[in-house]
């Protein structure tokens, strides 16, 4: 019945769900308690084989069970329960006997009243001798009988009985009688005595209480083994040491004697063990029952995770003797859980990265865009802008009184200013973005100096007095990225303008030792390899003050000072305007630089911002060189050495220039040097010829070429205000053009009369054009331009087959883009301008290029000649102007190349 | 009439584009060059374009299904597109593979698999809207009509 009940349940829960065993099955060969074998029918009544069968399955040291049972409240209770259960069925069975007895002592009472009706009916008297035995019933009987005989045979006559009495039939007829009531009585003494018996056996079969208890335990046994059977539960008993007295369903490899008598650390090892033994401790300890989830990690069985319930066990005295320990294995629900919270978190994780990607992908869109703009507005505004102080340049070569002269000279300085901050608000996002690269050039810090306050005295409209005072140990010449450095002076000092109403603003410079924040100058190191410099190099710190007579910065606004955006106080923004920019990028510059900006100030006496930076000092071989050349200069200037000097000042002559067109030009304001008067220096050789040929139409255009494409005018007209920078200092981009044009200052030559020609014999025929682009769609587009603007050009795929088409024939312009595969566009034209240089391809060579050289002859004519490269830009980061600049090209086009852009390209450089 | 509902819904048609942005004004340069000599330049580069991005966009969706992505493959192909689809005016495209390309320089496998179907989606909407609007164009031309110049204006 119980098999039938199991198998049932089993497949039932089949369909559920395939539960596993909690143990392994194929552990252990030989199992002979394993409990699933063990299997016999609650039916089978043989209480001893009952008992083995509870040994089996079961290991319990049988005779501390007993004990325990009967030491613990749980064992009593559950005796005191069968020994009721008995006593109530004892008791059942004793009243129903009871009332037996008590329907027959009825009987009996009623068959006695009949008997006395009757006796009484027949009105007879008992004379005899009672010696009959007096027993109720039968003297009963006894005294019936003798009515009867008296009835019968003596009957009224008894007197004469009486005289009769002692003859032989008289005696022989009461032997008689009383030897039938005898019978009688016998035969129901028997009855009684055998309805006794009979009783006496029911009794008997009733009263067994071993019996009994027996059959319940059995029954529960029976039970709990029906429902635990395939249960993944291990229930046991441990001792107040923790020794298992009992356990049920163990591991199946595990032997009677391995377990009892032994702790859980005795018996397993590994993960786990020690916390369930230490759980166990902890509920034995505080007498209380509790669960707790453990995860075992043994040899033994691997990894299963067990729901343990333990509680305490008392003995009657309230002592506590060990614990009761349950085990369910919950390995798999575990599992199941675990991967749904695990599911759960990563269904979290993933929606967070998915808004977060969301987020970033709009974030870098708005940035891309905001970036790309800037970059196209920067490059918009920056080539007519440089078309302005071009023009305003080449005007400042003619013919100009001293106001106009002067006039012209702010309105340089200005365009100079406005050039400059597009570029530094563009390179601010570069510092920020990590793109920004310094570069190293030679300057005077001397003139720098005296430039910034000069620009600054221009626009001065306030009783100011501007000062600057070098310290004499301060180089001439130093190596460091002069555009960056000015800008930040021209901040700090326009700043300090804006701030001070009376007194004066000024810039000092000193040497000074190496701070300690500098370690390792890695900059200077990495602007040396830039610069391709090798001559030896020492480094010196400067500190520069800029100082002012101003309205002072209150302490608590310091720490914001250099924040993006921020100004001391809103009233202080509005009062005076500005961006809240210009400190922040002065400072990200300075630490780009390698070097420190700080800030003290006093309210109401004025601030001192001061920045110490590295530099290299020139060598002073260079200086000679360089001085050869400024001497030159000097020649045609009767102006005070700049490059000497330690001390400028600039007193306010306010309205002079601005508000009346008189010819005041105080000595002390302005101390310039209006450069190059004669008109026939600057427009030498090359442009004027180009003029006459031309029938001079071309003025414009020409010089529009030489600052348009210049990104560095500011270069160009320190240069032109005094051409003191050597060859090296120059950027890339203009070196070719205002080395050109150096030259041709100093030295008229034949060979300008020479070059010319060549110009206009290039004018005369169509020009050579080379595109050196990858994307077919472009090349299409770009063929179509051209062929409306009335142009051919050749094609080349990558910047290998430029080198190669370049090598092979001359031509007078390339586009190239920036972005190709094999070689790019930057290489390339490295390797170009390498081979216009030296002469020879073997830079082309060395970079893997297959070169086939050509005669020497060619060469030399060749590598005179500055092939205008134009890059085409995608207007990215990576793809930025500077570094087009920087690696040899001209000037660029930004993508999408549109007819206009092209338009204006191919008339600056093709004509 | 009818011609001139034709050409006026090309002309609606052409303006929707350049709204939504589907199109900006490097298209107009390419209309620019079209002429007489050159009557089926726009519908030529735009096949170009086609053809070249279909090829693209397989390839990508090849180099980005690999077990490794190779980033120094995907980007040149990414690149290749932005100036393609720049050249074209496909703007959106464009600023797709703009977007497209900081993950690859970021190496972010599963945002560069987003900015493939973003591209994608992007590139299906224009070669669609182009397509229907080339055929628009077919269809006044063999109505005897005259393509009506886009004005720069807008």
């Amino acid at each position: 019945m119980v098999c039938e009940m199991e198998t049932d349940h089993q497949t039932e829960e089949m369909d559920v769900e395939v539960l596993s065993s909690m143990w392994p099955e194929d552990v252990g060969g030989t199992e002979p308690d394993n409990q699933f074998n063990v299997e016999k029918p609650a039916g089978d009544s043989d209480t001893l084989k009952e008992v083995d069968i509870a040994e089996k399955r079961t290991m319990a040291d049988l005779k501390r069970l007993p004990d325990l049972l009967d030491t613990t409240d749980q064992g009593s209770s559950q005796l005191t329960n069968l020994v009721k259960q008995w006593e109530y069925m004892q008791d059942h069975a004793v009243r129903l006997l009871r009332e037996e007895l008590k329907i027959l002592t009825k009987q009996r009472e009623e068959a006695e009243a009949k008997e006395l009706k009757i006796i009484e009916e027949h009105n007879f008297e008992s004379e005899e001798p009672e010696n009959v035995p007096v027993l109720d019933e039968s003297s009963d009987l006894f005294r019936r009988f003798k009515e009867k005989k008296r009835d019968k045979l003596v009957g009224r006559k008894r007197i004469e009985i009486d005289e009769e009495f002692d003859t032989v039939a008289y005696w022989k007829q009461k032997a008689l009688s009383l030897e039938k009531m005898l019978e009688a009585s016998t035969e129901r003494e028997r009855r009684l005595i055998k309805k006794l018996n009979e009783s006496l056996k029911t009794m008997e079969s009733h009263s067994a209480p071993v019996e009994e208890l027996t059959q319940n335990l059995k029954r529960a046994e029976g039970f709990l083994h029906f429902i635990l059977q395939n249960a993944p539960i291990v229930m046991g008993h441990q001792d107040k040491d923790l020794r298992y007295l009992f356990i049920y369903n163990k591991f199946p490899t595990l032997r009677e004697h391995d377990i009892l008598g032994k702790t859980d650390v005795e018996i397993f090892h590994g993960g786990g063990v020690k916390e369930s033994e230490d759980f166990k401790r902890e509920v034995l300890e505080k007498g209380k029952a509790s669960k707790r989830e453990i995860t075992f990690e043994t040899d033994l069985f691997g990894s299963k995770t067990f729901l343990i319930y333990v509680e305490p066990v008392y003995n009657k005295a309230r002592e506590k003797i060990g614990i009761n320990y349950m085990g369910m294995e919950v390995t798999d629900q575990v599992r199941k859980r675990e991967k749904m919270a695990k599911l759960r978190e990563d269904n979290a994780v993933r929606k967070a990265m998915e808004s977060e990607l969301t987020k970033t992908i709009h974030i870098t869109e708005e940035t891309m865009r905001a970036k790309q703009m800037l970059a196209t507005m920067s490059h918009e505004i920056r080539s007519p802008l440089s078309g302005v102080v071009g023009m305003a340049e080449i005007l400042s070569t003619t013919k100009l009184d001293k106001e106009q002269r002067q006039l012209l000279n702010v309105m340089i300085s200005s365009g100079d200013l406005v050039l400059q901050l597009i570029n530094d608000i563009l390179d601010l996002s570069k510092v920020e973005s990590g793109v920004m690269k310094l570069e190293a050039t030679k300057f005077r810090p001397r003139e720098v100096v005296k430039h910034v306050l000069q620009t600054a005295a221009a626009s001065l409209k306030k009783e100011l007095t501007l000062e600057g005072n070098i310290a004499d140990e301060v180089p001439i010449l130093v190596v460091g990225d002069v555009l960056r450095i000015r800008q930040i002076l021209t901040n700090l000092i326009s700043n300090a303008i804006k701030f001070t109403h009376q007194g004066k603003v000024g810039i000092k410079l000193k040497v000074i030792p190496e701070p300690s924040f500098a370690n390792g100058l890695e900059l200077n190191a990495d602007a040396e390899e830039q610069n391709g410099l090798t001559e030896t190099e020492t480094s010196v710190w400067i500190r520069c003050d800029v100082y002012d007579t101003g309205i002072g910065i209150p302490e608590n606004a310091l720490p914001c000072l250099f924040k993006k955006y921020m100004q001391a106080s809103a009233d202080h923004a509005r009062k005076y305007g500005g961006t809240g920019l210009g400190l922040a990028i002065c400072k990200q510059l300075v630490e780009l630089m390698g070097g420190q900006l700080t800030v003290t100030s006093q309210v109401d006496l004025g601030s001192t911002f001061t920045f110490i930076l590295p530099y290299k000092v020139a060598t002073s071989n260079d200086h000679s060189d360089d001085q050869d050349e400024f001497s030159d200069m000097v020649d045609h200037q009767p102006e005070p050495d700049d490059s000497t000097e330690g001390y400028f000042q600039f007193k306010p002559l306010l309205g002079s220039i601005y508000s009346n067109g008189g010819p005041v030009i105080g000595n002390n304001f302005l101390p310039h040097k209006v450069m190059l008067p004669s008109p026939v220096k600057l427009i030498n050789g090359q442009s004027e010829a180009v003029q006459v040929e031309n029938g001079g139409c071309m003025d414009g255009p020409r010089h529009e070429t030489r600052s348009g494409h210049c990104p560095e005018s500011a270069h160009q007209y320190e240069n032109g205000n005094g051409p003191c920078h050597s060859k090296e200092s120059e950027s890339c981009s203009s070196s070719q053009a205002s080395s050109e044009m150096e030259s041709e200052f100093t030295v008229s030559s034949p060979r300008e009369e020479e070059k010319a020609e060549t110009v206009v014999k290039e004018t005369s025929k169509q020009p050579k054009i080379l595109l050196v682009e990858d994307n077919k769609i472009n090349i299409m587009v770009a063929k179509s331009m051209m062929k409306q603007l009335g142009y051919t050009f050749d094609i080349a795929n990558n910047g290998v087959e430029a080198v190669t088409a370049i090598n092979g024939s001359s031509y007078d312009l390339v586009l190239m883009d920036v972005c190709m595969p094999v070689l790019d566009g930057l290489k390339a034209t490295r390797l170009i301008r390498s081979y216009e240089q030296s002469g020879n391809w073997d830079a082309a060579v060395e970079a893997g290029v297959d070169i086939k050289t050509l005669e020497d002859k060619q060469l030399c004519v060749r590598s005179t000649n500055r092939l205008p490269i134009i890059a085409m830009t995608a207007n990215t980061l990576s793809e930025s102007s500077e570094e087009c600049y920087a690696n040899g090209m001209d000037s660029f086009i930004s993508k999408p190349v549109t007819l206009q852009k092209l338009k204006e390209c191919l008339k600056q450089y093709l004509h | 009439m009818e011609l001139v509902q034709m050409q006026k819904s090309l002309q609606d048609y052409t303006k929707s584009l350049f709204l939504d942005g589907v199109l900006d004004s490097q298209f107009l340069q390419l209309q620019q060059l079209q002429d007489e000599s050159n009557p089926d330049f726009v519908s030529q580069v735009v096949t170009l374009f086609f053809q070249d991005s279909d090829r693209i966009l397989n390839d990508l969706s090849l180099s980005l299904d690999q077990q490794v992505v190779d980033f120094k493959k995907v980007d040149p192909h990414v690149h290749q597109l932005k100036g393609s689809s720049s050249s074209i005016g496909a703007q959106r495209v464009k600023n797709a593979c703009v977007v497209f390309r900081s993950f690859c320089e970021q190496q972010n496998v599963e945002g560069c698999h987003r900015c493939l179907q973003q591209v994608k989606k992007e590139y299906y909407l224009v070669k669609n809207r182009l397509e229907t609007l080339f055929k628009l164009e077919q269809q006044i031309v063999a109505s005897g009509g005259m393509i009506p110049a886009m004005e720069l204006g807008f």
